[in-house]
C-alpha cells in the first residue's frame, strides 16, 4: 500500500528479495566452508562466492534502508525508536556471544570453576604479550576513538557538520590503526592458536573482537560518506547512533579483554 | 477482505514477503515438514526398540544419527518455528493492535535462515555417517577423533543458522511488543500469549549467543586446531556441558513458555472468564525466565561437581517449581466456577496441563542430585522431558492450531473428528511415554538400539503407544488438510463471549493487512 494512505506511524515495508538472497548467501557460505574443509588441502576459495553474496546483500539491503531513511516519509519517530531498540537488542546478543568466550577463558585458569583449570597461568611454556606495550597502546587508541566518535555525535546534534565529519574521520583512522597494530601483534606473538587452551582462548576472544572492530569501522566509514553527502540531521541520525553504539560496545569488550586477558592473564610474568 | 487487491503476486508474496501473516504461514509449513521427517525417525526408533535384539538398524551409528536428528528437528525446526515463528508472527501483531512486525524484512530473513538451517541439517544426516552425537553434542564424542567426517560440522553450521534466525526474530518480537502496541494497550493489558512471546524472546536473545559461542569453539576445535574441549591441549570437555546447558535449560523454557501463553488464552476463552491472577501469570513466566538461567548444572550432577555446587543447583532448580505452580493453580482457578465449553482446543489445554504436571513432578524428582545418580541418562529422563517439553509442547501446538485455524485460513475444523483425534493422541502419547518411567527406574539407559530382555515388556507397550500416536498424527494431518481445503466458513469470532483478545475483532480469515486503523484500548480491562 502507498505510504500516504496510512493511518498509523509505522513503516509498512514493501516486499524485498534481499532477505531470501541473504539466507541463500549464508547457506552457500556454509557449504563452501564444508567443501574447503572436507579434504586436507581443500580450496579456501570455496567460501568466496557465499561471502561475496553476503557482502552484496548487506550493501543492497542497507542501500534500501538509507533510501527509506532519506525519503522523509517512512522513518517516523516511532519507527526510529524501534530501530534504535533493535540495535540495542542486537548488541545485547553480541555481549552474550563474548560472554561464552570469557567463560571459556576463566574456565581455563580459575580452579574454582573447573578441575581442568591450569594451576599456573599462562600455562608452562607460553610467553604472553607484554601488557604495557602494544596492548596498552591499543587500549589508549580505542579509548580515544570512543572520545572522537562522541565528539562527532555532539557536533551533529549541535549542527556542526565539519565537526561531525572530522570526528568520524579520526575515529575511522584510529580504528584502522588499532586493527593494524593488532595484526602486527598477532604476527609477532610467540604462541599460536594451536598452542593449547591458552592460544585457543586468546585468539578466539581477541580475534572475534578484532572482527567486530573491522565491522564497526566499516559502519563508521559508511556514516562518514553519508555525512559528507549531507545525510543525518540533528534529530534524524539513527544510522549514526547505531554505528556509534556499536563502536562503544566494541570498546567496552576491549577493556574487559585488556584487563582480564592481557593484564591479569599475564600478571607477574617476567619477560626474559 | 477489502484489502485482497493489495496481495502481491505468488513469487513476491512467498519469497519476498514482508507480511507477518504470510511469514507466519511459512513457518508453520516448515514446522509441519520437519515434523513429518522428525516424527518418521521417532517411529523408526520405536520400531527398533519394540523388541530386544536388533530388528532393523544394525548400523549403530545410524541409530545414533536418528536419535540426534530427531532431537534437533523437533526442538529447532518443529516446536520453535511453529510456536514462535508461526503463532507468534501471526498473533502478536494482531493481539497488540499493530499493523505488522517492527522489522518485516528481518522477519523474512529469520524464516529463510531457518530453512537454510534445515537444508544443512538434512545434508549433515546424509554425509559421512551423519552426526551421531545426540542433540547435546558432547565432546569428545563430537570431536574430530570420534566424528572424523564433515557431518558434525554441517550440524554445527545448521544450528548456527537456526540460532541467527532466532536471535533476529527475538529482537523483532521484543521491538514489536515494546514499540508498536496500540494506544491504551499497556504492558499490563497485553494478552498472556504476548507476554509469553516477550519472555521467550528475551530468553532467545540471551541464551542463543552462548550456544553460538560454544558451537564456534567446537567448530574451531574440529577444524583449526584449538583445544577448548580437548584434554591434551589443556581444554575441558565439561566446559562444553556448562556452555551447552547454560543455553539448554533456557531453551527448554523457550519451548514451553509460548505453550503457557497459548494455554492461558484457551483456558480463559473456554471458561468464559478472564484468567485468574493475570499479573501473577505474567510475572510467573518472567520469574521462570530469570531463574531458568541459574539452574543449568542440574544436567551435570553426574560429572563430578563438588557437593556445594550440587547443593546450590538442587535448591535453585526446585525454586522454579514455585512460579510453575502459580501457573498451574491459576489455570485451575480460572476454570473454577467458569462455564466450561469442551471444544477441541480446551481438551488439548486440559491435556497439556495434565502432561505438564506429570513431567513437572518427575522434574522435581530429577532435581535431587542424590536421586539423579540413579536416574541420569536413563529412560526416566527421557520420559520426563517428553512429558514436560515434547508432548506438552505438541499439545499446545495442536491446541493453538484448532483455536486459531479459523482465523488463519477462514475455515473451521470438524469438531467431532478433532475430538476423536484428541483422544487417540492423548491415549497414544501416554501409552508411549508413561512406561518409559518404569524402564528408566529399572535402569534402562537412553540412546541405545538394544537392551537386555528384562526391559522387553514396557518397551513393547511403549512402541504400541507410538503406533497409536502415529495414527493420531495422520488423523491430525488429514483434519488439517480437509479443514484448509473444505472446512466450513469460520466466523470472525467462533468462540463467543469468552474470546476477548483483538485477533477476534478482525475478519476470518484475517485480511492481508490488519489494524490499519489502530484500535484504541484505553480504559479496557486486561485482554485476558
Ligand atoms: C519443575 C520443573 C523442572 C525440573 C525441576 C526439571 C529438572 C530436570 C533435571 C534435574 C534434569 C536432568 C536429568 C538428568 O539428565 O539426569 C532434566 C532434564 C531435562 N528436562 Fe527438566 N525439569 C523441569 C522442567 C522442565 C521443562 C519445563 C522442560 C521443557 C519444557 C524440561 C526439559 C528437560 C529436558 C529436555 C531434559 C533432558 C535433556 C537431555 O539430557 O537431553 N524440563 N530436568
Ligand atoms: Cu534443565
Amino acid at each position: 500500500m502507498s505510504s500516504d494512505a496510512k493511518n498509523h506511524p509505522f513503516h509498512m515495508v514493501e516486499p524485498s528479495l534481499w532477505p531470501f538472497v541473504g539466507a541463500f548467501a549464508a547457506l552457500t557460505t556454509a557449504i563452501g566452508f564444508v567443501i574447503y574443509k572436507a579434504t586436507p588441502d581443500g580450496p579456501l576459495l570455496a567460501t568466496l562466492p557465499g561471502f561475496l553474496l553476503i557482502v552484496f546483500t548487506f550493501y543492497i539491503w542497507g542501500r534500501d534502508i538509507v533510501r527509506e531513511a532519506n525519503n522523509g516519509v517512512d522513518h517516523t519517530e516511532p519507527v526510529k525508536h524501534g530501530l534504535r531498540m533493535g540495535m540495542v537488542l542486537f548488541i545485547t546478543s553480541e555481549v552474550m556471544f563474548f560472554f561464552a568466550f570469557f567463560w571459556a577463558y576463566f574456565n581455563a585458569n580459575i580452579p574454582f570453576l573447573s578441575f581442568a583449570a591450569s594451576d599456573v597461568w599462562p600455562p608452562e611454556g607460553i610467553v604472553p604479550l607484554e601488557t604495557w606495550d602494544l596492548p596498552f597502546l591499543n587500549t589508549m587508541i580505542l579509548l580515544t576513538s570512543g572520545a572522537t566518535v562522541t565528539y562527532a555525535h555532539h557536533s551533529l546534534r549541535a549542527g556542526n557538520r565539519s565537526g561531525l565529519t572530522k570526528g568520524l574521520f579520526l575515529t575511522v583512522v584510529l580504528g584502522v590503526l588499532f586493527t593494524a597494530l593488532q595484526a602486527y601483534e598477532y604476527m609477532h606473538a610467540t604462541f599460536s592458536i594451536t598452542d593449547g587452551i591458552y592460544g585457543s582462548t586468546f585468539y578466539l576472544a581477541t580475534g572475534f573482537h578484532g572482527f567486530h572492530v573491522i565491522v564497526g569501522t566499516i559502519l563508521l566509514i559508511i556514516c562518514y560518506f553519508r555525512a559528507v553527502k549531507g545525510d543525518f540531521t540533528d534529530n534524524a541520525h539513527v544510522g549514526f547512533e547505531a554505528a556509534a553504539w556499536y563502536w562503544h560496545f566494541v570498546d567496552v569488550v576491549w577493556l574487559f579483554l585488556f584487563c582480564c586477558v592481557y593484564w591479569w592473564g599475564g600478571y607477574g610474568f617476567v619477560h626474559g | 477482505m477489502s484489502d485482497d487487491h493489495h496481495k502481491p503476486s505468488f513469487a513476491r508474496r512467498w519469497f519476498m514477503s514482508t507480511n507477518h501473516k504470510d511469514i507466519g504461514t511459512l513457518y508453520l509449513i516448515l514446522a509441519i515438514i520437519a515434523a513429518v521427517i522428525g516424527g518418521g525417525m521417532s517411529w523408526y526408533i520405536r520400531l527398533e526398540l519394540m523388541e530386544p535384539g536388533i530388528q532393523y538398524i544394525d548400523d549403530f551409528q545410524f541409530y545414533n544419527v536418528l536419535v540426534t536428528a530427531h532431537g534437533f528437528l523437533m526442538v529447532f525446526f518443529v516446536v520453535m518455528p511453529a510456536m514462535i515463528g508461526g503463532f507468534g508472527n501471526w498473533f502478536v501483531p494482531l493481539m497488540v493492535g499493530a499493523p505488522d512486525m517492527a522489522f518485516p524484512r528481518l522477519n523474512n530473513i529469520s524464516f529463510w535462515l531457518l530453512a537454510a538451517g534445515l537444508i544443512l541439517l538434512v545434508i549433515a544426516g546424509l554425509t559421512g555417517g551423519g552426526p551421531g552425537t545426540g542433540w547435546t553434542v558432547y565432546p569428545p564424542l563430537s570431536a574430530k577423533d570420534y566424528h572424523p567426517g564433515m557431518a558434525v560440522d554441517l550440524g554445527i553450521l545448521s544450528l548456527h543458522l537456526a540460532g541467527a534466525s532466532s536471535i533476529l526474530g527475538a529482537a523483532n518480537f521484543i521491538t514489536t511488543i515494546f514499540n508498536m502496541r496500540a494506544p491504551g494497550m499497556t504492558i499490563h493489558r497485553m494478552p498472556l500469549f504476548v507476554w509469553a512471546i516477550l519472555v521467550t524472546a528475551f530468553l532467545l536473545l540471551l541464551a542463543l549467543p552462548v550456544l553460538a559461542g560454544a558451537l564456534t569453539m567446537l567448530l574451531t576445535d574440529r577444524n583449526f586446531g584449538t583445544s577448548f574441549f580437548i584434554v591434551e591441549g589443556g581444554g575441558d570437555p565439561l566446559l562444553w556441558q556448562h556452555l551447552f546447558w547454560f543455553f539448554g535449560h533456557p531453551e527448554v523454557y523457550i519451548i514451553i513458555i509460548p505453550a503457557f501463553g497459548i494455554i492461558s488464552e484457551i483456558v480463559s476463552t473456554f471458561s468464559k472468564k478472564p484468567i485468574f491472577g493475570y499479573l501473577g501469570m505474567a510475572y510467573a513466566m518472567s520469574a521462570i525466565g530469570v531463574v531458568g538461567f541459574v539452574v543449568w548444572a542440574h544436567h551435570m550432577f553426574m560429572t563430578g561437581l563438588d557437593v556445594d555446587t550440587r547443593a546450590y543447583f538442587v535448591a535453585a532448580t526446585m525454586v522454579i517449581a514455585v512460579p510453575t505452580g502459580v501457573k498451574i493453580f491459576s489455570w485451575l482457578a480460572t476454570m473454577w466456577g467458569g462455564s466450561i465449553e469442551f471444544k477441541t482446543p480446551m481438551l488439548y489445554a486440559f491435556g497439556f496441563i495434565f502432561l505438564f504436571v506429570v513431567g513437572g513432578v518427575t522434574g522435581i524428582t530429577l532435581a535431587n542430585a542424590g536421586m539423579d545418580v540413579a536416574f541420569h541418562d536413563t529412560y526416566f529422563v527421557v520420559a520426563h522431558f517428553h512429558y514436560v517439553m515434547a508432548i506438552a509442547a505438541i499439545f499446545a501446538m495442536f491446541a493453538g492450531f484448532f483455536y486459531w485455524i479459523g482465523k488463519m485460513c477462514g475455515r473451521q475444523y470438524n469438531e467431532g473428528l478433532a475430538k476423536l483425534q484428541f483422544w487417540i493422541f492423548f491415549i497414544g502419547v501416554n501409552i508411549l511415554f508413561f512406561p518409559q518411567h518404569f524402564s528408566g527406574m529399572a535402569g534402562m539407559p537412553r540412546r541405545i538400539p538394544d537392551y537386555p530382555d528384562p526391559y522387553a515388556g514396557w518397551n513393547y507397550v511403549s512402541s504400541i503407544g507410538a503406533l497409536i500416536t502415529a495414527i493420531g498424527t495422520f488423523l491430525f494431518l488429514y483434519i488439517a488438510w480437509t479443514t484448509i481445503r473444505s472446512g466450513e466458513k469460520a466466523e470472525a469470532n467462533p468462540w463467543g463471549e469468552g474470546a476477548t483478545t483483538l485477533e477476534w475483532s478482525v475478519d476470518s480469515p484475517a485480511p492481508f493487512h490488519t489494524h490499519e486503523i489502530l484500535p484504541d484500548m484505553t480504559g479496557k480491562a486486561p485482554a485476558e
